[in-house]
């Protein structure tokens, strides 16, 4: 199971901040492969998946964004109707709790993956190991 | 994090002024509020016709007692006589002018003769000694300089017990790192607000200012500011803290200074008579009770000021301190009367907002509070960038466990905005904590 990190910004809910980080992205090459924004009562988290995880990080602390880098399980699913159910289907059946999960599509309509957030990493590996779940592959970058 | 050193229990610059019987130095304080009163009343027509209008003369104050009899001064009446209408001396006497200006309308003039001068530079003095502060300790003196006394007073203060002082006044504040780390500067005099930017500044820069430095103490003064904020200051930079309390109108910083025991500020007591009043009333409170601060002055030649509304909430603290000084303390400045605000119908004071955000992990140090209509308060506080973990409901959680726990202090639930570290303007001098937006 390869590792999979992805960086979370928090943000104030005001315009301008994606286009801050697409930008600093644009200039350092790092090309954002899945993205998932969440807002609530006056500011949100933004999560990035990219091709350049470390990099992105370093980039955004200096442009003094308040990040964090964190590990995440990119579970393989088809692109099509009932591809999350099947997923999300064994994960409830493993008693595996999603805090955040959003996709990202590798092939349009072929293969895509479920990012999910949990809060053991180790123990959802440990139980999922056995499972038939295929997981992230670094060729798909 | 602190240490008091051992060296400075017993060190004073005045000992025998700073350590005289009660019933001596209550002597002597009835003798220069005589000299004070009469000078006033011969010399400041303001005066003369106040005592008039409350069917006094000078001969009619007998005891310490009789001096609630007298009326206030107010900084209205300050603004009132400017520039000149206070002055107890003749022009040539004088030979230096502050000035301390509010939000509205004019300045006040401040003016120091020679002597007004030398004295407030003792009173410092007295403070550095007893924090431990003289020769062969290097100061820097981040406050402004200029028309306020803050600075100046300090400076003189200082030298005058042989430190070596450095004059870098309040930003640039990269030079202000390297001044201490080029020099070995031991002691800095600074605003909280500035203390605590500074500090985030050092470690942006990876400097610790805890290790990588020389200093030792810091000595905060100009807004008034929490215990969590003085512990907080103190485990950063790993010094001593001590609280100072000063008015330009009554001489600068140095009215009331700690000691190392750093349990409230002994006040000057041969040099400013103190009464705690109930700012709406007037009525003198008992010791121990928190209201308005009054000082009469009691030495001062150019411009004595009797009774005079400092508009700082304190209260005395009457117990004898371990370090043998007989001057009463004041407990740390509560709040300004002027800063508090009212929402809900309940009085607020922002230091009281403050010390619960110090409290609380997840947050930064910098925050405001805006106010938009005399029902609602919001709070703007910075999340801190070392507990960001990616977790919304964390954010949430946080969100719920400021409004509660201020709710818990003042009875008002704000609202909260968390915002990005460093969204709100940093401040390089007086913080700006209230955004009083509502309209009559
Ligand atoms: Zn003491």
């Amino acid at each position: 199971m390869d590792k999979v990190r992805q960086v979370s910004v928090f943000s104030e809910n005001k315009p301008g901040r994606i286009q801050k980080i697409t930008g600093i992205f644009g200039e350092e090459g790092i090309n954002i492969l899945a993205i998932s924004i969440t807002s609530t009562n006056g500011f949100g988290i933004i999560k990035l998946l990219v091709d350049k995880c470390d990099l992105a990080y370093e980039k955004l602390k200096e442009h003094g964004f308040t990040v964090k880098l964190s590990e995440v399980l990119a579970i393989e699913m088809k692109d099509s109707p009932g591809g999350l159910h099947e997923v999300s289907q064994i994960l409830s059946d493993k008693g595996i709790n999603i805090e955040n999960a959003y996709v990202y599509v590798v092939e349009s309509r072929a293969r895509a993956y479920l990012l999910v957030e949990v809060k053991d990493i180790e123990k959802a590996r440990e139980i999922l190991a056995g499972s038939n779940l295929n997981f992230f592959r670094h060729e798909d970058f | 994090m602190s240490r008091t050193d051992p060296l400075i229990e017993g060190a004073f610059w005045q000992r025998q002024n700073e350590v005289i019987e009660r019933t001596f130095l209550e002597a002597e304080q009835l003798h220069h509020l005589k000299e004070t009163l009469d000078s006033v009343y011969s010399n400041v027509p303001f005066y003369k016709s106040r005592f008039e209008k409350a069917g006094l003369i000078p001969g009619d104050i007998r005891s310490l007692g009789d001096l609630r009899r007298l009326p206030f001064t107010t900084s209205d009446d300050l603004r009132a006589a400017y520039p000149f209408g206070m002055l107890a001396v003749s022009k040539e006497d004088v030979v230096r002018l502050h000035t301390s200006s509010g939000t509205t309308g004019k300045p006040k003039a401040i003016f120091f003769s020679r002597q007004d001068i030398e004295n407030s530079s003792d009173l410092i003095a007295r403070c550095l000694v007893m924090t431990g502060t003289g020769r062969g300790d290097i100061l820097q003196n981040m406050m402004t300089y200029g028309m306020f006394t803050g600075a100046l007073v300090m400076h003189y203060g200082a030298e005058k017990v042989g430190a070596l002082v450095i004059p870098a006044g309040p930003g640039n504040s990269d030079r202000q790192i390297s001044f201490m780390q080029d020099f070995g500067v031991t002691a800095f005099h600074i605003t909280p607000s500035y203390a605590l930017y500074i500090s985030s500044l050092m470690q942006e820069r990876g400097i610790d200012p805890g290790k990588d430095l020389s200093l030792k103490r810091a000595y905060l003064g100009a807004e008034p500011y929490t215990e969590e904020t003085r512990r907080k200051i103190e485990y950063i930079f790993g010094i001593d803290v001590y609280n100072c309390y000063g008015l330009t109108e009554m001489n600068g910083p140095g009215v009331a200074f700690e000691c190392m025991h750093k349990n409230g500020m002994h006040l000057w007591e041969d040099h400013f008579l103190m009464e705690i009043i109930n700012p709406d009333t007037g009525e003198v409170l008992e010791d121990g009770e928190k209201g308005e601060l009054v000082l009469t002055s009691l030495r001062r030649e150019a411009m004595p000021l009797i009774r005079y509304r400092t508009r700082d909430i304190t209260r005395i603290m009457p117990d004898n301190c371990e370090c043998g000084r007989t001057h009463r303390r004041i407990s740390r400045i509560l709040g300004r009367s002027d800063d508090m605000f009212i929402a809900r119908g309940v009085n607020i004071f922002p230091q009281q907002i403050e010390q619960v955000l110090m409290g609380i992990k997840g947050v930064a140090q910098n925050y405001q509070i805006v106010l938009e209509s005399f029902d609602d308060i919001t709070v703007r506080a910075e999340i801190s960038k070392d507990l960001f973990d990616g977790n919304i409901e964390h954010l949430l959680d946080l969100q719920t466990e400021i409004a509660d726990k201020i709710r818990a202090e003042i009875i008002v639930k704000p609202k909260v905005e968390l915002l990005e570290p460093g969204a709100l303007p940093v401040s390089e001098g007086k913080a700006k904590r209230v955004i009083d937006n509502r309209t009559m």
